[in-house]
């Protein structure tokens, strides 16, 4: 009980510093920040923003108000010559695509992931054994973008077998929606499962000597369920902490896989505010990301309470 | 309370033993070298028995378990020699044969029951699966059965404790939901490795007496592995005393404790409390070290520790040799209560030291 | 966030030194094959090889025997053939500039960035992460949680942001923009080399030899950099070789994101001859992806490489990752 509140508290801590940093980002800015926002139209218009974003108010009242506009949707403005658009609106429009993109590519790692952890575990030292760690250590080196890069080039380009780039919604048609994933997702994947993979392969080497394995093979179970239901899942811990810290390599990962593959996802948002210099908007998609990412560390946090009974009961 | 009884022989069975070891050897081939963690062990016991192993940390009698029943890793092991369960051999077997036995037919309790159940699996589910897994029950015939079998084991509340997990329960229980799980499809052979070890004091007579109750009620045979001499002493029909890796002397119980031959049985014989109580000692008492199993000495591999060694004992191996006492055998050249035996003590005595080189004390032990 | 703590419990690898050793199902990898790891082996000597090649390429690329960067080869242009020729390896990109050159010259860059912001994230962090490791209490939950927050920004993003808001400044130069981007990759790696840090400090700063420092009255920092820091320095060096590679991979991303080193005939990195090269790679010219990716992929699987012998080596254990 106790332990909840700290954590809670700890998370309250965690979400105020982050909002905090990312909400004071515009005034980091060198120079007048409504001068570099707005670097064309009138000394109006950049009163009116000065106005908005509270520029002259102390740093309390500006990051409440910020706070209060964040918290209700009100993620400021695209500033351009012509027309201000509202952030909201194309976040709505891009964060499904990079989630979407996020999940393919996170339970691909694990599908994947699970099954060659748990086989080289059991056969350790093992031909396939290393085999699969040499490839996996290899693959570590590969940056996600290069992957991508060279799948779009030969996979897309040269073979034709899959869209080299570009999207389809799922609603639009589904088959032509995986289609055109398959191979971001592939290239966001395959560091994860490397990743993945060694971790379980080391935790379950070590559950595999534990006692209560030993038992479990001498009440005569056959060896698969020895090994998925009593191994496994006291072995995935570790990994299930990994997998939600690896959520912020993920992000990273999905930002630049989504601009090579023109995905219209958070990505491709970032990349525009940036070329734009659209800096309110990349102050609220930067605290988006962070909020979220928090978020899915806690969720993590639960998970693990459930998959291990002990932790569960240590927080009554 | 450990009583000291000595059990009740059961009815007179002429049939063919429950398990025949025959010259049984395990080797594990280790950086350091080749391990002969057991070295050459033979012996029976028949249905309804209780054989006791008795030895000193490292003297191999996990791993003469562990070869029995099949379980040892396989990737840096020789066996060889033959162990029949039932007139089958058990020694290079099937996987496939020897997974239809354990939990079946063969069980095993491990030493420690604080890590022996797994952790993230309710106790009702950790005994069901074994159960549903051999005898093929529903899953609600498995749960009432695993009710009654926590019950049995004399574990307070089974219905409440089928939904607990391990870490909810103190060790005493844990090892009764160990022994729950092993008695579960009733085996005709429970291997019971150092049950009581890490248990409390309190806690480990109550163990080893509902151990010998579900024994005798279900008339199963059962090898109780202790480093404690008076663990068995009330409990086992048969005592084997290991030593490196061998079988140096083994007896019916009151034999053993009346006609001890073998200066080792004698040694962990005079470490026992001498206070009625369940021993919790290490055995300390015995001067020296055990043997380096990677390269043991020539002769007796107890020579360099034992207070009567002789020249003879540093060059020969004394084989198992029978005692006049039925089913006794004993392997030493200089035994316990005969002339030779007390003769070479003496001299030991007179020269100071035995002839590893080792000091023999001059004052004579009480006993 | 669940953390992790070091745990300092450690199996001993002599077989059969527990009680129960029969049932240790034997690790291959933790008993047998560790030693191997331990010594630097053929592969540890390639990858030696191979950085001791990229250092002479970032820092003396005079020496090797290539064209200069601003040399074109209109026979190549001529042919529209950009395949290699004598003299030219590699080939030539779309515009008849000699690849080998680029890649050459693009080391410096891509390597200065890389080292010297792993180099400011360790002294950062590294000095934060041994204060909180070392004092615990209060400290330690400031210092923990400020690493938590710098956490909860994926690091990407956060360079990214740095980046994009610090060379603001249209006209910011070169040499500003480079020092922008090594600072953003240094800032953004201090949570993660900080915590690291700390972890491998909290197993060390209450061994005997510590507390033996403390009695006899020896001063505070003198503790820290005589006792603690020799010991949590292996830890540091390995997750700096990490770190660099992290950080070689993370230039390549900004350069994509168009907010890394600046694209310029002159002033080439591996990260910005990828993010150029995507263009060409449409055109069906994908050798200089290719190549620059190979120089990243060469490199970065060196550093991993001693990385994880430097951490068999001395037992680095990973545990707060
Ligand atoms: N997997 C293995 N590899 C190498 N040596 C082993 C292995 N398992 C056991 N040994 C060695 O075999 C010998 C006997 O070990 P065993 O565990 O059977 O002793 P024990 O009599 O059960 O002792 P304890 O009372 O401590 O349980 C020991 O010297 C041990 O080091
Ligand atoms: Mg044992």
């Amino acid at each position: 009980m106790n332990n909840a509140l700290r954590k809670l508290g700890q998370l309250a801590l965690v979400l105020f510093l982050v909002t905090l940093f990312t909400a004071l980002l515009v005034s980091l800015l060198p120079g007048d920040p409504a001068e570099v926002i707005i670097p064309f139209g009138d000394e109006s218009d950049r009163e009116a923003l000065r106005e908005e974003l509270n520029l002259d108010d102390p740093l309390p009242v500006r990051y409440v108000a910020w706070l209060g506009d964040f918290v209700t949707g009100d993620m400021g403005n695209y500033y351009r010559q012509s027309i201000t658009e509202p952030v909201a609106d194309r976040v709505t429009q891009a964060a499904p695509v990079s989630l979407l993109l996020m999940l393919y590519a996170q339970v691909l790692a694990l599908v994947i992931a699970i099954p060659l952890g748990v086989i080289t575990a059991q056969r350790a030292g093992s031909f396939f054994d290393k085999f699969t760690n040499t490839t996996a250590f290899g693959i570590l080196a590969i940056p996600n973008f290069v992957l991508a890069l060279v799948l779009s080039y030969v996979v897309g380009v040269e073979l034709g077998w899959l869209p080299p780039q570009g999207y389809v919604r799922f609603s639009n048609d589904i088959g032509e929606h995986f289609r055109s994933m398959i191979l971001p997702s592939i290239s966001l994947a395959a560091g994860q499962v490397a990743v993945y993979m060694r971790l379980l392969r080391t935790d379950m080497v070590a559950t595999l000597q534990e006692d209560f394995i030993l038992m479990a093979k001498a009440k005569g179970l056959s060896n698969k369920r020895v090994l998925w239901r009593h191994a496994l899942r006291p072995s995935s811990l570790t990994l299930l902490t990994v997998a939600g810290l690896n959520v912020g390599t993920l992000v990273g990962g999905a930002l630049i896989i989504e601009i090579i593959f023109t995905l219209p996802g958070m990505g491709v948002l970032i990349f525009q505010a940036i070329s734009e210099r659209q800096y309110v908007a990349i102050q609220s998609l930067v605290a988006l990301i962070a909020v979220g990412y928090v978020l899915v560390n806690v969720f993590v946090d639960m998970l693990y309470a459930a998959l291990d009974p002990r932790i569960r009961s240590a927080r009554g | 309370m450990a009583r000291r009884r000595i059990v009740a022989e059961p009815s007179k069975d002429q049939t063919e033993p429950l398990l025949v070891v025959d010259d049984l050897h395990t080797t594990f081939r280790t950086p350091s070298g080749r391990v002969r963690a057991v070295n050459g062990v033979s012996f029976e016991l028949k249905q309804g028995r209780t054989l006791g192993i008795v030895g000193e940390s490292g003297s191999g009698k996990s791993v003469l378990s562990r070869t029995i029943m099949g379980l040892l890793p396989s990737n840096n092991v020789e066996v060889t020699g033959s162990a029949r369960y039932r007139g089958n051999e058990l020694v290079g077997a099937k996987s496939s044969v020897l997974r239809s036995l354990w939990g079946s037919e063969l069980s095993m309790i491990f030493q420690d029951p604080m890590t022996s159940l797994n952790p993230v699996m309710r106790i009702g589910k950790q005994i069901t699966e074994v159960l549903r897994h051999h005898l093929d029950m529903s899953n609600d015939e498995a749960e009432d059965m695993a009710v009654s079998l926590l019950r049995s084991v004399k574990i307070p509340e089974p219905e409440k404790r089928v939904r607990q997990y391990p870490h909810e329960l103190s060790g005493g229980m844990r090892q009764r939901v160990v022994i729950a799980v092993a008695l579960a499809c009733g085996p005709h052979l429970l291997f019971a490795d150092e049950p009581t070890t890490a248990l409390d004091v309190t806690v480990q007579a109550q163990i080893l007496d509902l151990l010998d109750e579900q024994q005798r009620e279900r008339f199963m045979s059962m090898v109780l592995v202790t480093h404690d001499l008076g663990v068995v002493a009330g409990r086992a029909h048969d005592i084997a005393v290991m030593y490196a890796g061998r079988i140096v002397e083994m007896a019916p119980t009151r034999t053993l404790f009346q006609n001890m031959r073998m200066p080792y049985t004698q040694a962990l014989f005079e470490s026992i409390p001498k206070l009625d109580l369940p021993s919790h000692t290490r055995l300390t008492v015995i001067p020296g070290r055990p043997p380096d199993l990677v390269n043991p000495p020539t002769g007796c591999s107890f020579a360099p520790r034992c207070e009567r060694a002789q020249a003879r004992c540093l060059e020969e191996q004394p084989p198992l040799m029978e005692a006049e006492t039925p089913d006794h055998r004993y392997a030493c050249f200089y035994p316990v209560g005969t002339p030779e035996g007390d003769e070479a003590l003496a001299e030991n005595r007179r020269r100071g030291y035995q002839a590893a080189g080792v000091p023999v004390m001059i004052q004579e032990k009480a006993s | 966030m669940p953390e992790v703590e070091p745990t300092s419990v450690k199996i001993d690898p002599a077989a059969g030194e527990g009680p129960d050793a029969a049932l240790r199902h034997d690790d291959p990898d933790g008993t047998v094959t560790l030693s191997k790891t331990k010594r630097l082996g053929p592969i540890g000597w390639l990858a030696i090889i191979w950085l001791g090649l990229v250092a002479l390429m970032a820092f003396v690329p005079q020496l090797f025997p290539v064209p200069g960067l601003t040399e074109r080869f209109p026979d190549a242009l001529r042919d529209r053939d950009f395949g290699p020729t004598a003299g030219h390896p590699l080939g030539f990109d779309t515009s008849g500039r000699d690849l080998l050159s680029k890649l050459v010259y693009g080391t410096r860059a891509s390597m200065i960035v890389s080292v010297l912001a792993v180099t400011f994230g360790l002294i950062v962090g590294g000095t934060f992460g041994l204060i909180a490791g070392y004092f615990r209490g209060k400290i330690d939950t400031v210092i923990t949680n400020a690493f938590n927050v710098g956490l909860a920004i994926p690091q990407l993003v956060l360079a990214i942001t740095l980046a994009a808001v610090f060379a603001s400044d249209a006209n910011a130069g070169y040499g500003q923009r480079v020092l922008v981007v090594t600072f953003a990759i240094g800032f953004a790696s201090i949570p993660i080399l900080g915590r690291i840090t700390r972890a491998n400090t909290l197993t060390w700063a209450n061994r005997e030899f510590v507390m033996a420092a403390k009695t006899v009255g020896a001063r505070t920092p003198r503790i820290i950099i005589r006792e603690v820091l020799p010991n949590v320095a292996p830890a540091m060096f390995s997750i700096a070789l990490l770190g660099i590679a992290i950080a070689i991979v993370v230039e390549g991303g900004l350069a994509l994101i168009g907010v890394g080193i600046p694209a310029d005939i002159t002033s080439p990195s591996w990260g910005n001859l990828i993010a150029t090269g995507r263009s060409q790679m449409l055109l069906g010219e994908a050798a200089q992806v290719m190549t620059a990716s190979l120089m990243v992929f060469f490199t970065v699987l060196s550093l991993n490489y001693l990385g994880d012998v430097v951490r068999a080596r001395f037992d680095v254990r990973d545990s707060a990752l």
